[in-house]
């Protein structure tokens, strides 16, 4: 386990954000960029877990943030279901350049 | 090169892999399938960096909760078996470019950085010091996030029943549903 250096692992959650941001760039559709919005938050988890390994293994902190993250992460896409159920009902399309009341 | 090293190489494969899957596929339904693989191969890097708690608490709620929610809602809101259309060339162009500048700088930072002091220590998690550390009052206890957070799911549980309930009266008239009513 000590040959995989720490570099990697964050080489891996960064290309995961990337990967992600390039999700929420080119769809027009809610739930996939919901989605890209997951992929996201996921590759942060990573990060905190890998430095509480690798820089302080006598504390926990890491772990907290990453539990604390997810919690929020499930509410925050029940939301974004609710909101997006809702928006199909009054609009009968999920597609954000149809959503435009709010648009000056 | 060790066996776990292997491990770690194949994982992150994996998971890059269905991610770029996830975020291109043409079948909306196929990309919350490829979501649903990502976040499996996540949760396998969790187990591989020896966080079982955290491993099982990804897989119980993004695996088992946030894809099925997902999945639902892709049920209630269109037709799973269509394409999208596709993004136009320029906008695919635009977003490689900032994806992989914003990569390219990040990568630079890291090496630049180094971490060379940072070997892999034993790292044991027991998941008896998690519960005590996250119901502790002293000074590195989690108890106020963990009553917060608590309130914060009550609110979007509330929240989520009040906005996706159906009611006639509060029906926003638009231009696609106003013929029928």
């Amino acid at each position: 386990m000590s040959d995989v250096p720490l570099s990697h692992i964050l080489f891996v959650s960064t290309a995961l954000f990337f990967i992600g941001m390039y999700g929420l760039f080119t769809r027009r559709n809610l739930i996939t960029m919901l989605m890209s919005i997951e992929l996201m938050l996921n590759s942060v988890n990573i990060n905190f877990v890998a430095f509480n390994k690798y820089l302080f293994p006598q504390n926990l902190e890491g772990i907290f943030f990453t539990i604390f993250i997810i919690t929020i992460a499930a509410a925050e896409a029940a939301i974004a279901i609710a909101i997006i159920i809702n928006l199909y009902r009054s609009h009968q399309s999920i597609d954000v350049e149809d959503a435009t009341e709010l648009k000056f | 090169m060790s066996a776990s090293a292997i491990i770690f190489y194949v994982i992150a494969a994996f998971l890059l892999g269905t991610g770029i899957l996830a975020v291109t596929a043409k079948k909306i339904f196929r990309a919350a399938i490829w979501l649903l693989l990502s976040l499996v191969g996540i949760a396998s890097l969790y187990f591989w960096m020896a966080v079982e708690f955290v491993a099982a608490v990804q897989i119980i709620v993004y695996v088992g909760g946030i894809v099925v929610l997902i999945i639902f809602s892709i049920f209630l809101t269109q037709q799973s078996g269509r394409e999208m259309p596709g993004p136009s060339l320029q906008r695919i162009i635009f977003s490689l470019l900032a994806v992989v500048f914003g990569l390219a700088f990040t990568h630079k930072l890291i090496i630049d950085h180094g971490f060379d002091n940072a070997v892999s220590q034993p790292f044991k998690v027991a998941v008896s010091d998690i519960g005590l550390q996250m119901l502790s009052t002293t000074e590195h206890g989690y108890i106020l996030p963990f009553e917060v957070v608590s309130m914060l799911l009550l609110a979007a549980m509330v929240g989520c029943i009040v906005i996706a309930m159906k009611s006639k009266q509060t029906t926003i008239p638009s231009p696609q549903n106003t013929e029928e009513n």
